[in-house]
Parts: C-alpha cells; structure tokens; sequence
C-alpha cells in the first residue's frame, strides 16, 4: 500500500461569490507576530491567493483565491514547510450563532453605555439643580431629554434580560433576570410618569446604568466561553480526523471524515486510527480497541468483524465497509446511558438561580409592603409608589447580577492558562463540590502514546540502529521505538514481513525487529514477560545479539504527585478501568491508590457512580473512552484529557490540555477558589442591600443616592471578582 | 442659559457619533482578533 492518496478538501471550500474561494484552516502553534507575518507573507505569495490573514485570538488563518488551479492542499503543504500544522476547519452551526450572539451583546452594551454617559450628564446639573436655584421649566426639560434617550435604549440593550426572563416565566420559573426586568421597566414607567408630572425625581439615569453594568458582565461572561470553545474547535479539527476512501475499485483518496457516507468503503492501513464505525469486507489485522473499551490488549478483526470509530488498525491493512461516519457512531447501550445520565445532570441548580429563587419573591414582597405601609401611615398613593418603586431600583440585582459571571469569567481565564478548558458553564460550582475522584486508567492516568520502559537496559547504538530500523515499520510499537530512539533517518533496502517484523543488512549483517519468534529471542521474552505481564515485547536481532524492547502505555509523568496532592485535600480516589485486573493493579500500585476495579462495563460504573451519589458523595469522573462518556454524564463533574473520544469530550464539562494531570489539580484549586469568592460575593450583596433598603423604605433614596449605590456596589463587587485570579499553592 | 440649545444637541451629536462608529467598527470585525491588532502594531513588514 505505498501508493500515495490525493487529498481532497473541497467539503471545506466555500465559494464566496465573483469568482473566489474561501477556506479556514485552524493553525498549531501560531503564539506570535513574527509566525503571523511569515504565514501571511508566504501564502501571500502563492500564485492567485487573494487573501491570507492571520487571527491570532483563535489561531486561525482565512485564506481566499481565484478560482482555478490552486488546490487547497498547497496551502497546508506550505505551512507544513514553516513547520505548522494546520488543517481545514468547518465553523459549527453552534460556534457561528455564538459569535453572532457575542457581537448582539456588544451592540447592547455599546447602547447602553452610550445612553448612560448622555443621561448622566443631564442627571447631573438637575441634583446640582434641586439644592440650588434650577428652574423647574429647565429640570422638566432635562429629565424629557433623559426620557427620550433612556427610553428607546433601554428598549434596545434591555432585550437579553427581557427574552430570558419571558423564557423562564413561561416555563414556570423564576431567574435573576425577571427581578431584573421587572425593576427596569418599573423604575423607566415611575420615572416617565414622574416627568410628565413636573416632579422633582426621575429615575432614569439608574435604570440605564443598571443595563450597562450587568451588560458588562453577560460580555465577559460570553467572550470567555467563545474563547475556550474556539480553541476546543481547533483541537478536535487538528486531531485531523480523514479516512482513506475508495473512490473507485482501486483508487484512494483521503477525505474529511464530515464527508464520508454510510455504504463508502475505507481504507485502514496499520497504525492508523479508524474514524468510522463499520465492518471489515476484506483483509487481517489486530485491533487496539482502548480507546473504546479500556482494554489494552489487542483483539483481532477479519471478515465480518466490527469496527467502531477510534479503534487503532495495529498489523495489517483493512478494507471498512462504512455503517455509520462522524456523527452517531456509537454502540446502542453506550448512547441509551449516556441520554439517561444527561437527563438526570439537567436536573442541577445554578447558585444564580437559587439566589435569585429566594432574592426575588422577597424583594418584590418588602417592595408591597414598603407601599403599604405608607399607605397605612397615611401617604397618598403616589408617593407610597414612588418609595416602592425606590426600594426596587435600589434593590436591583446589580451586584448579583455581576458576582457570579466576573468571578466565572476570571476563575475559567485562570484555569484556562493552567491548561483546562471549561465546557459547561456551571462546572465550576459542581467542581468545587466534588469531594470523590474516579479515575479511569487507559489514556487518563496512563498516556495515549506508547513508550519504551526499559530504554536504559539497551546499549545507545543498539537503540539508535533499532529505531532506524523501526521507522520502516507501520506497526504503532514500533513506532513507539523509534520515536523512543529519536530515530530521523530510515535505513535502505528494509524488507517488511506482513504479521513478523522488519529486516534490513546493514554492514553484511542481518538486523531484523519485530516478533520474538521472527528474531530467534522466545527464551529470553518468556523471562520479560514474567517480569512485566502488561508490556508489549519487541525483539531486536543483530546476527548473535539478541534484545528486547518492552513497550506499553505509561502513566503521566506527575500522576503520582497529582495524586498524593488530591488525597492530602481529602478526596477519596479510586480507580474504575475496563482494562484486565493486572494491568490496573500495577498502574494502582504505582500511584498508590489503594481502591481500584478492573473489567467493569460501562453500566458498572454508573451503577457506582449512583451507590457513591446515594451515599451523599459528589463524584468527579475524569475519563477519556467512549466508555467512559455515559459515566462523565452521570458523574456530578467530570473531565477528558483532550486526546479523548469525540463523544468524551463533549460530555466532559472539562477538557484538559498536554501530557501532566496537573491542569486536574489545578481546575480544582482554582474552581474552589471561586466557588469561594462567588460565596462572598453574594454576601457583599446582601449586606449592601442590608444598609440601603431601610433607606429605601424610609423613602430618603434620592436618584442621586440611588445612582451612587449601584455604581459603588458594582466596582467593588468586579474587583473582588479578580482575586479568584490566584490560588495559594499547597 | 440659550446656550443650552447649542450645547446639548452637541453633547448628545458627538456621543452618538461615537456610538455610530463603535458599531461600524463592530460591524466591520474589528473586534474579531484582539490579539492579533496589538502585534501588527509592532510588525514593521508591511
């Protein structure tokens, strides 16, 4: 199979009209100007281009062409010659209405800042006014130009609160927005009509400001989720998910995955990961199946067998006949519960919205009561309003609305420099009430990749020829040697056993690699494998000489001290694989965790999950298998490592980045840090709210106490936000 | 106090001319690569 595939990216070119074409590609590595110009100056300089720009927020560089020769994949090709890689990306329907969404709130917010600063400069000469000598022909005057710019600003940037709050109303609910459009509409009528009344107060310049400032939380809040998915995007994009299609009996050609069909044929060749769930029509092979069972031995495909989407093809090339692509490719258990544990997660309350459930009904009842009282106390009607409505504005969510989205907005901007990514926006508040860590072995605690364990057993000219040797080798061991021996440089003339191993003459003698028994060394493999039951062996002959190389999975190179960290903070932790007992046994021994399952099934470990949760604890499920993702649902948290599953990793409410299991520890540090300061938050709100509602009853809240209040509140709320920024290290 | 007729309508004229442009600017995806803008002020290739 050394026939070269064309590749095919037009599932990713848009025509954008008069003759161009547009693609995206999503770029690994760009961190700098000096990479950004090199990019653009030299594909720039490809015949035809039109456009090439760099965004470095998302990392990702759209180019545009005339229409003709130039074929997409020179682009990549060339950006491989900078030392990028980069791949097509197709912009999710979701990402797309994200940013559309981003730039509304902006507008609003615009809007509103707008209508603030005008107001506020009408507002002040009338308090100035009302203690000197304004007339009141000059006040009416002013508070009418208020009117006429609060008015139909409000009506603009107030639409993100009042759609929510319609939502929540209609579906029998109550969220922080309805106190909120409830106190903006109320304060903007009181006030209209105080105006048109000639009197001495009108609220207007509250009410806009109160907009603004909790539009300035919504737009940390959304441009800090656009960020972390941007990113997630790209990732998954770079994970490079093509398949090799038959395009006709025997013509190849590699393709996006999004544009393979049920009924294609693909092929499979060894070392390479399968994209799609399907049957094997032709060919033999061993399959690595880790990545969707946890089980680390290599189980073998012929005619017949079944292949789902993330099994590595191990030994030999395998014609797939397509069942299903990208989407939906699961085995039917896993998806029936995984549905029934994202029900049940659905189920949780936000601290917001549990605020705000009790916030509500007692601000609007000490609002009734305040006009009451005073109509009781002998006020008229009006003026009692009037207070009523005060005690509303000043009551206003302000600096709720604000104490919980700064604090996320900065404790996920935290975490996200620490290399975890958030995916759900409530996860911050569930990762600091975890209390109970399982940890699922392959690829979690362990690495995806393979290594070589006993490397300093081998003689460095030994290892070095061996990796040489193993370059030409499709088999995913030995790549793990080779790339263990920093092997560049393939050797000539190398001969490939299907099934055996590979073998080369180097200087008049013969070197072979690969099975004990193709190398003469069974003996000696017979001891290792007594040594270390759970390595893949590989022998190396060189004439006489014999060697082996043990190759398995290793664990992340700080799991033992993420470990020892989480217990020393008072997490339970255990181990559920659905790899063999000795396997989990030996990497439990090593990180010393003392509570570790083997061979359970996906069912198994949401039945514990649901024991643990029965017994009142807060699981944390941090997995990366497909059978793993009904488990990451049912878990009160979980998080993927971002070498996952597809399905993973969009279950998991966090993602992390790189090889150490730090970013764990430290999303936990930092989401209890916030969970914390929101805490306080909260509290800054009410004693706040303890200090200006008697005010507010009393009726002394002038627009000009009111105005003060609210703006002091919110600075100091955002300024306790940013000490969520930093955890004191342990 | 005439003077008002002059300055108010150019006080509120300059901030919606401010917020005009804010939303050109907006419109235009000036906004699109924060990060992107601070570099290119620096890079002395084009």
């Amino acid at each position: 199979m050394s026939k070269q595939a064309t590749r095919d990216f037009s599932h990713y070119v848009t025509d954008i009209g008069s003759g161009l074409k547009h693609i995206d590609l999503a770029v690994e590595g760009v961190s700098c100007s000096g990479c950004m110009s090199k990019i653009e100056r030299s594909l720039s300089a490809l015949p035809d281009v039109t456009l090439a720009r760099v965004n470095l927020t998302n990392r990702r560089v759209a180019l545009e062409w005339k229409q003709g020769t130039l074929d997409p994949a020179r682009f990549i090709d060339r950006l491989a010659e900078l030392g990028y890689k980069a791949y097509p990306f197709e912009t999710k329907s979701a990402e797309a209405k994200e940013a559309e969404q981003s730039r509304f709130l902006l507008r609003c917010l615009a809007v509103a800042a707008f209508a603030t600063m005008n107001v506020m400069m009408l507002s002040i000469p009338v308090w100035s006014g009302n203690v000197s000598d304004m007339l009141p022909e000059q006040r009416d005057f002013f508070h009418w130009l208020s009117a006429l710019i609060a008015l139909p600003a409000a009506a603009y940037a107030g639409q993100p609160f009042f759609r929510l709050a319609l939502s929540a109303l209609r579906a029998g609910g109550v969220n922080m927005d309805v106190p909120i459009s409830i106190g903006v509409t109320l304060a903007l009528g009181m006030s209209l009509v105080e105006t048109i009344d000639h009197a001495a107060h009108a609220y207007f310049d509250a009410a806009i400001m109160l907009l603004t400032f909790l539009l300035v939380g919504r737009v940390l809040d959304q441009n800090m989720r656009r960020r972390t998915r941007a990113v997630a995007g790209n990732l998954a994009a770079l994970k490079a998910e093509t398949a090799t299609k038959f395009v006709s009996r025997d013509e190849i050609s590699e393709v996006p995955v999004a544009a393979i069909r049920p009924g294609d044929i693909v092929l499979l060749r060894p070392g390479e990961r399968c994209a799609v769930d399907g049957t094997v029509i032709d060919g033999r092979s061993e399959i690595d199946q880790s990545l969707i069972t946890g089980e680390t031995v290599h189980v073998p495909a012929g005619q017949g067998a079944r292949i789902y989407a993330g099994s590595l093809n191990v030994s030999g090339a395998l014609r797939v006949g397509v069942s299903a692509a990208s989407e939906g490719t699961l085995l039917a258990e896993i998806t029936r519960l995984l549905d029934n544990a994202l029900q049940a997660r659905s189920r949780y309350t936000r601290l917001a919205d549990r605020a705000s459930r009790l916030y509500a009904p007692v601000v609007h009842a000490t609002a009734l009561l305040t006009v009451l009282g005073w109509v009781l106390l002998g006020a008229s009607w009006h003026d009692a309003i009037v207070t009523g409505v005060a005690v509303l504005i000043i009551t206003c969510p302000c600096a709720l609305g604000l104490a919980i989205p700064t604090v996320q907005t900065v404790a996920s901007g935290a975490m996200f420099r620490a290399g975890a990514l958030l995916n759900a926006g409530d996860a911050i508040e569930r990762l600091a009430e975890a209390d109970h860590v399982i940890f699922d072995k392959t690829g979690t605690l362990t690495l995806p990749e393979l290594e070589v364990t006993n490397a300093a057993d081998i003689p460095a000219d030994v290892f070095s020829l061996a990796g040489r040797l193993a370059l030409s080798s499709h088999h995913p061991v030995a790549s793990a040697v080779a790339q263990a021996a920093n092997a560049k440089s393939p050797l000539i003339g190398v001969v490939e056993e299907p099934g055996q191993g590979v073998r080369a003459e180097v200087d008049g003698v013969e070197i072979r690699l690969g099975r004990p028994a193709f190398c003469g060394a069974e003996a000696l493999a017979a001891v290792r494998a007594d040594v270390d039951p759970e390595a893949s062996i590989v022998a190396f002959s060189r004439a006489d000489e014999k060697y082996l190389f043990a190759v398995r999975q290793g664990l992340r190179p700080d799991a033992r001290a993420i470990i020892a960290a989480l217990k020393q903070r008072g997490f339970v932790i255990e181990i559920l694989s659905g790899d063999r007992a000795p396997a989990v046994r030996a990497a439990a021994a090593a990180l010393g965790i003392a509570d570790w399952r083997a061979g359970v099934t996906p069912a198994d470990k949401i039945a514990r999950i649901e024991e643990l949760k029965r017994q009142g604890r807060n699981v944390m499920m941090v997995g990366d298998g497909i059978n793993d993702a009904p488990s990451l649902a049912a878990a009160h948290v979980s998080m993927s490592p971002i070498s996952a599953a597809h399905l993973s990793q969009s279950t998991a409410d966090l993602v992390f980045l790189g090889k150490p299991l730090a970013p764990v520890l430290a999303a936990i540090d930092f989401s209890r840090k916030a969970l914390h300061v929101m805490r306080q938050n909260l509290w800054l709100a009410i004693v706040y709210n303890l200090f200006a509602v008697p005010l507010a009853i009393c009726g002394l809240v002038t627009p000009l106490i009111a105005a003060a209040a609210m703006s002091g509140s919110s600075i100091l709320v955002m300024l306790t936000a940013l000490r969520a920024r930093s955890v004191r290290r342990a | 106090m005439e003077v008002l007729v002059i300055l108010v309508p150019l006080a509120l004229g300059l901030g919606l001319a401010g917020l005009v442009a804010f939303l050109w600017s907006l419109k235009n995806g000036q906004y699109e690569d924060l990060d992107g803008a601070a570099w290119r002020a620096i890079s002395d290739d084009d």
